[in-house]
């Protein structure tokens, strides 16, 4: 009963989908607050489409989704935002041919001018990059700072809550470790965390708990030192995750 | 033919252009919130010109009053329009927008027909029925009025783009509606707002050139095809090259009657319009767009 009432994040029963192809089956999960939680898998076993759902880009076909406690089931992105959610989507979606300022004006856009200047002002400290890149437009930055604007637009919403699609993928071990640390910063500040990553071991090592998607369903959940442990989780995500998918 | 007499036409090109402009910005408006045509923006054009007279003529408003009235009308109509025959297509098909736009215009111009029948109607000029004289080229005060406002309303929209929190989510929407829905905006608003804002800009369009050339019920049609036409040639979905569009436009117009024959005036917009995509379908100022991943 208590553990319910602190989540922040509580999916039960969520099948979603594209038309008539199913995506998602019956998807439990859930995020207590302060919490990082990552969800990792196999290429196309998901991922997304779950963050999706969650944040209302896709309509559930079944099943509930609880954010601090209030149900926000099928309700729209624009209005989830508001409601503390945030996603960082998968590509990163940037407003390309417009600054890093204006995409992070963008990101506030459910916020006052004064809540704008001194989130900002934030995430500058966070990643001081972009501040020296403020005049440039998204489009030309690198994807690593791209990715570093990309989880600046989705804070500047002062979300509870911050989904993040592979924030790590395509980037220099040197990048991912600095958007690691970003993310430990964020979740000492009492942000709630929820993962999704190929790299399962990167994930898992900064990560409270996991779960393991396979084709639509959760196949397995845990400590996440217990699923490092895994030995099945070692072969399928650990070891081989490099030659899956795509 | 003689310096002054290329001015003259030049002059008229410039005139036509500018109102070609407005409707064009009124065709990008839409795309850009949509990624669809809106093919009842002539229409807008029209009603401009109508609401006003009626505000004029048949209300006995002052003539200033009864042109803003004629412009607030038809962007209530504008938005009206996009909220009962475009918001409830909830998929927003792309097909089934553009034939539901092209209903409507003749909706719209069928009930301009019925409301105040099937005669041209006019406005007196804006400040009299002079004319000025530039190097000898002479030009009806009223198309200074018409350069006037069209500068004003690219003023103001330029404002609105770049300055306004809105405006930034209207851009927003343009480049990936589903990050503008992340970061919170609701993208039936903007395209409300498009459909508002077109249709005022077509309104001016048709109130600022009623004292010239008079206006009926069907004159939207063919002035739509060319604003169209102009949005194309600078690439749709882009303000700035949509004003260029129109301008290059009347300015070809122009030049087709000095050097070949008033005949083929109207034939202009159509080749300019296959032309452009034919061969360079991202329009004169547009670069080739990447979709990205």
């Amino acid at each position: 009963m208590s553990s319910e009432s602190s989540a922040a994040l509580e999916i039960s029963g969520l099948s979603a989908g594209y038309g008539r192809v199913e995506v998602l089956r019956d998807i439990d999960l859930t995020v207590a607050r302060g919490e990082m939680v990552t969800l990792i898998g196999a290429n196309g076993a998901g991922k997304s489409t779950l963050l999706k759902a969650v944040v209302g880009l896709v309509a559930p076909s079944a099943g509930s989704v609880r954010l601090f406690g209030a149900d926000v089931t099928r309700m729209s992105p624009e209005r989830a935002v508001r409601e503390g959610l945030a996603l960082v989507p998968e590509g990163r979606m940037l407003f390309g041919p417009m600054s890093v300022e204006e995409n992070l004006r963008l990101g506030a856009h459910t916020r006052s001018a004064e809540e704008f200047s001194a989130e900002r002002d934030r995430v500058f400290e966070l990643f001081p990059v972009l501040s020296e890149r403020r005049g440039q437009s998204a489009a030309t930055l690198s994807g690593g700072e791209q990715q570093m604007l990309a989880v600046g637009r989705a804070l500047m919403a002062q979300p509870r809550m911050l989904l993040l699609d592979e924030p790590s993928l395509g980037l220099a071990p040197r990048i991912i470790a600095e958007i690691f640390a970003a993310l430990e910063t964020l979740r000492s500040r009492g942000i709630t965390i929820l993962l999704v990553e190929q790299d399962a071991r990167l994930a898992l090592k900064h990560a409270d708990r996991g779960y393991v998607m396979r084709t639509g369903s959760i196949a397995l959940h845990g400590a996440a030192d217990e699923l490092l442990a895994n030995d099945d989780i070692r072969l399928i995500y650990l070891g081989a995750w490099r030659g899956e998918g795509e | 033919m003689g310096g002054v007499e290329l001015l003259q036409f030049a002059l008229a090109g410039l005139k036509n252009g500018a109102i070609y402009a407005l409707v064009a910005l009124g065709f990008t408006l839409v795309y850009a919130a949509t990624g669809a045509i809106n093919f009842a923006q002539g229409e807008f054009y029209m009603l401009g010109g109508m609401l006003s007279v009626w505000a004029y003529a048949g209300l006995g408003l002052p003539l200033p009053v009864a042109g803003l009235v004629g412009v607030a009308l038809t962007a209530v109509v504008g938005g009206v329009f996009e909220f009962l025959a475009v918001r409830p297509r909830k998929d927003g098909d792309l097909l089934a927008i553009i034939i539901i736009t092209v209903g409507g215009s003749m909706v719209l111009s069928s009930a301009a027909r019925h409301l105040f029948g099937p005669l041209e109607k006019a406005l007196p000029a804006f400040s009299g029925t002079g004319t000025v004289s530039i190097f000898g080229a002479v030009l009806e005060i009223q198309s200074l009025w018409i350069l006037g406002l069209t500068t004003l309303a690219v003023l103001a929209l330029w404002y609105l783009y770049n300055r306004t929190s809105l405006g930034r989510a209207m851009r927003a929407c343009a480049v990936n509606r589903d990050a503008a829905r992340l970061v919170g905006i609701d993208p039936r608003k903007i395209v409300t707002v498009s459909f508002v804002l077109a249709a005022a800009l077509g309104a001016l369009a048709g109130l600022a050139v009623t004292p010239l050339t008079q206006t009926a019920f069907d004159v939207g049609p063919s002035v739509g095809i060319k604003g169209f036409a102009a949005a194309i040639l600078g690439g749709l979905g882009n303000p700035i090259a949509a004003v260029a569009g129109g301008i290059v436009l009347g300015m070809l117009e122009s030049l087709s009657i000095a050097f070949i024959s008033s005949t083929y005036k109207d034939a202009i917009a159509l080749v300019v319009l296959l032309g452009v995509l034919f061969w360079r379908p991202q329009g004169i100022f547009g670069a080739s767009r990447r979709e990205k991943v």
